[in-house]
């Protein structure tokens, strides 16, 4: 039969089904085929930390959501046009996110009593009437994949399980997505077992046929290719992006990248990604806990390579000491913090923006150390090279907080040219630096570069440097112990003075404002990015002024920040915390902040964003609103 | 073969005790056990032979732990109980150094514990200088781990109730390849035993009974008086039978039931005395030998190589894993990031 086609600009698309359905799975598929067809996309997954929750339990749902455009978006979507629900749990779990009108996509075979009873519906939802406001699809999805793969010697088990790939052909059909990159994948991934392969390859087409000649499909949906930068563009995920700029951190500086690392969530996707890299020389080191990932990198780095260690906040709390040794020591180390939800295990695999203070000061004695934070998914892969560069130049530790959502969430990448990428040097000691009363050549591991205060990187295996170091107080110039009062004070201050330095080598933080009238400011960073840009944009549609800045350097802060937040009527920071980088804001640069907080272990909705600009755009009177 | 230090630069100048000496001051109390350790590892630091600037120590927090600023060579004091990870970082990306880990029996046995037992199983190429004077001295005289049950300190005026670490045992218990035992002030043994620990490939564990002579003076005594050590120590040498005491009157046998006891030379066939086999693949029996000696009287102390057997070093193995992934080339950067599903925009 003959669908009706219907163009839209901007679509939000949310598999859930239970942990083992294979949602993650269909989710990357289909954001793969909608990158290669030229749409902008922006995904959020959303999964349990338990491995296998009981099955068919609330607590058991995963989901993946995606959004994709014919234009340029920034957040995966506040609220989904269509929810794949595989289960009642996925259903009873995802339907209060769903505006009226929206389409729901249900698997009726999973709808048993027993199943509704396991989630507290007294009664079928599809049947009483309650989702009346939505457009549902009762489809038996399971018992429609084992009837088309009927033919196949396969189990009755390994045919259900194919039910996500016939959910993913009916989605590819309604959106008019290319298919052959699913082909491909799933003929490479099932190489070793044939019979699997074609039976999921037959479920794939049999929900693609499906929706051709289903009635109750109506409407197939296309949206056209956004338009982009010129250009090689590939997906990526945070964590992979941050894996590939410490790769590429290793190869601009021309130093060997050393990770130790101890898995945990919601970073280890960066230690597996870099374990694969050894044809680069990168060494990654399963450390026995989180604070030997801390100290082997130091150790690495004191023998002159990039040392790294990747986390997340319950790891950054035991690694705290080392990092202290590598501001003492001054020494280069890159520090990841996958932020997830606190405090202690607190939540896993949700996000959170939690622990920039316990970056910036969680530390004992005065300890500064210089914190970035990228602001999308994309921009994990520039961080980690500025991490490093920050790191090399200034023998210092280095935070780079990204965060659960960056970590998982994918968006189109423009491939750089390893030829675009700055490079690092590393600018080893090589000689003496002093020459004492005696007329002696010395080497003085604390003798400063006069612009950077960084110290020289002498490193063992140089003839006639040989020196010690430690983590107790050294003289100023020669490093020797000391506890001199006058020699701490100093040292103190200098410590502090070369991590204010770094401000002397980052650009100046950029104001959006179109109309440059704008009196209110929203600040964020991290990345509550997408969605305060998104929110920006919706509300200067509707005629409200406001001004956005995102701080991709939070210690120290850009030079010109003072100046850009004074000249503002308000400022709000949307954060998700409890105001972190307002306390910094506030107490740095006495502004009174307006902070929007939440700590749902989710992104911000741009809606809310939206309400809470607007909100403060109207508190100003007239005049201030120019 | 083993690598132990062939990867490490030779030195082109004969260099003597002095070239390991700095100018730092000495700041450990006079009389302390950590003087003749620091003087006898300066002057075997020459036998080795190698270049002075491929030489590191590293060390964590406690008296022993000031020994790298004393060390003419590369040295980091770190934090307490971290040597051993730091160093691995160290020995791991850079095989041309000699690694050396200065500990003692707080720092490697209480806050470092875990590291210190998986940088044994792990075998990476480190030199690990265990200080052992069963006390706290830079906090002041609290029990340690290696304390006898019932040591009357600062924080135990009823005595320690702990029961303690024999360190020889727990490194057996973690196969360490090479594990060892001697004392601060028998130059020539703890030269002897810091010789064969830098030929061995991988982590050697050497555990210096060293005194304090400020909170726990006389510890080893019963293994230094001249008048009654010789009844107590066990001189384990590889390849000769056990047998010790002033006049030789004791022996090692193993009984019917497999564990090893202390016999008198008189009452057994001398073919029953245990010949010490420091290569034994398994390590029971050299953990055996370990538990001979009494915590308290240290009677039946064994002291020399325990165990050295070749594995393996954890370094080695990861070189050897970049050297196979880099056959076939090194990394392309552009085609790493471009990946294997792009899409052009034009």
């Amino acid at each position: 039969m003959t669908k009706q086609v219907v163009q839209v600009d901007r679509v939000v698309i949310r598999f859930a089904g239970d942990s083992g359905d294979g949602m993650q799975l269909t989710g990357d598929r289909f954001t793969s085929e909608t990158a290669w067809f030229g749409n902008d996309l922006v995904t959020l997954p959303d999964f349990p930390a338990e491995i296998r929750a009981p099955a068919g339990t609330m607590a058991g749902v995963s989901s993946f959501q995606l959004a994709f455009a014919d234009h340029e978006i920034t957040t995966p979507g506040d609220a989904p046009n269509v929810l794949v629900a595989m289960n009642p749990a996925a259903l009873r779990a995802n339907i209060k996110d769903l505006p009226a009108g929206a389409d729901i996509i249900v698997n009726t075979d999973e709808f048993t009593k027993r199943n509704l009873e396991r989630v507290g519906y007294p009664a079928s939802p599809l049947e009483d009437g309650s989702l009346s406001n939505y457009k549902i699809h009762s489809i038996p999805l399971t018992s429609m994949t084992v009837e088309a793969l009927a033919e196949f010697d396969i189990t009755k088990k390994d045919a259900e399980r194919a039910k996500n790939m016939f959910a993913l052909g009916l989605l590819s059909w309604l959106y008019h997505r290319p298919t052959e990159g699913t082909r491909t994948f799933l003929e490479k991934k099932f190489a070793s077992k044939p019979e699997i392969m074609r039976a999921n390859l037959a479920a794939f087409e049999a929900g693609w046929s499906f929706g051709e000649t289903t009635e109750d499909f109506s409407v197939q949906y296309e949206v056209k290719p956004a338009t982009m930068k010129e250009g090689v563009y590939r997906n990526i995920t945070g964590n992979l992006a941050l894996a590939y700029g410490l790769v590429a951190a290793g190869q601009q500086s021309g130093l060997s990248v050393f990770l130790g690392s101890y898995p945990i969530t919601p970073a280890s996707d960066i230690l597996h990604e870099l374990s694969k890299h050894k044809r680069f020389g990168v060494v990654t080191f399963q450390a026995e806990d989180e604070i030997a990932g801390a100290t082997s990198a130091i150790g690495a780095s004191y023998g002159g390579a990039l040392g790294v260690t990747t986390t997340s906040g319950p790891g950054i709390a035991l690694k705290s000491e080392a990092i202290g040794l590598a501001v003492s020591l001054e020494l280069p180390l890159i520090v990841i913090d996958v932020q997830r939800g606190g405090p202690s295990t607190g939540l896993p695999t949700k996000t959170e923006q939690s622990d920039l203070l316990q970056a910036m000061f969680g530390r004992n004695g005065e300890s500064p150390v210089p914190i970035i934070a990228p602001q999308s998914p994309s921009d994990c892969f520039d961080a980690a090279l500025e991490a490093a560069r920050i790191a090399v130049t200034y023998r210092t530790p280095v935070f780079l907080l990204s965060d659960g959502y960056l970590a998982n969430g994918s968006e189109p990448w423009r491939v750089p040219d390893p030829s675009e990428l700055p490079t690092i040097d590393p600018g080893f000691a090589t000689a003496p630096n002093h020459v004492g009363a005696d007329g002696a050549q010395e080497f003085w591991p604390y003798l400063r570069d006069p612009q950077t205060l960084a110290r020289p990187w002498a490193i063992p295996g140089t003839a006639g440097l040989e020196h010690r170091i430690g983590g107790l107080e050294k003289a100023d110039g020669t490093g020797n112990i000391s506890y001199d009062p006058e020699n701490h004070d100093r040292m103190v201050r200098l410590r502090q003075a070369k991590v204010d330095a770094v401000a002397e080598g980052i650009p100046p933080l950029t104001v959006d404002d179109p109309d440059g009238d704008a009196r209110v400011l929203i600040l964020g960073w991290g990345s509550t990015y997408g969605p305060i840009g998104a929110a920006c944009q919706i509300a200067r549609r509707s005629g409200v002024k406001v001004a956005q800045a995102h701080l991709c350097h939070i210690n120290p802060f850009p030079k010109n920040l003072g100046e850009v937040l004074h000249s503002y009527d308000r400022v709000i920071i949307p954060e998700m915390n409890l105001g972190q980088l307002a306390l910094l804001i506030r107490a740095k640069y006495l502004v009174d902040t307006i902070n929007y907080d939440q700590v749902r272990g989710l992104p911000f909705k741009s809606v809310e964003l939206v309400g809470v600009i607007t909100d403060v755009y109207n508190s100003l009177d007239a005049k201030e609103q120019a | 073969m083993t690598e132990a230090l062939s990867l490490v630069p030779k030195s082109d100048i004969e260099l003597k005790a002095k070239d390991f000496k700095t100018d730092q001051e000495v700041r450990w109390c006079p009389g302390c056990g950590d003087y003749a350790i620091l003087a006898t590892v300066q002057s075997f630091m020459p036998e080795l032979g190698l270049r002075r600037e491929n030489i590191v120590f590293v060390s964590g927090i406690g008296c022993s732990s000031r020994f790298p600023y004393y060390m003419n060579t590369y040295g980091v004091h770190s934090i307490h109980g971290r040597a051993p990870a730091i160093a691995t970082g160290l020995a791991v990306t850079r095989p041309d150094l000699s690694v050396w880990v200065i500990t003692g029996d707080g720092d490697a046995l209480s806050i470092g514990g875990n590291h210190l037992i998986h940088a044994l199983r792990r075998n990476v190429n480190l030199k690990i200088l265990l200080f052992n004077n069963r006390i706290y001295g830079l906090t002041k005289g609290q029990y340690s781990p290696t304390s006898e049950q019932g040591k009357i300190t600062k924080s135990t005026p009823e005595g320690s109730l702990d029961y303690s670490f024999n360190p020889v045992s727990v490194a057996l218990g973690a196969e360490a390849t090479f594990v060892a035992r001697t004392i601060d002030s028998d130059r020539q043994h703890l030269s002897s035993v810091l010789a064969a620990a830098a030929a061995h490939e991988g982590t050697a564990l050497v555990e210096i009974y060293q005194n304090c002579n400020i909170f726990n003076d006389n510890a080893w005594e019963p293994l230094k008086d001249n008048d009654v050590r010789e009844e107590n120590l066990m001189r384990l040498v590889h390849g000769e039978p056990i047998v010790f005491g002033a006049a030789k009157e004791k022996c090692v046998v193993r009984a019917p039931d497999g564990h090893l006891h202390v016999a008198l030379v008189a009452d057994v066939d001398p073919a029953e005395i245990l010949i010490h086999d420091a290569h034994a693949e398994d390590p029971g029996l050299a953990f055996g030998l370990s538990r001979l000696s009494d915590s308290h009287t240290l009677s039946n102390t064994p002291i020399g190589v325990f165990r050295d057997v070749a594995k393996p070093s954890y370094d080695r193995l990861v070189r050897e894993q970049v050297e196979a992934a880099q056959a076939s080339g090194t990394g392309d950067l552009g085609q790493l990031l471009r990946g294997s599903d792009t899409w052009t925009i034009s």
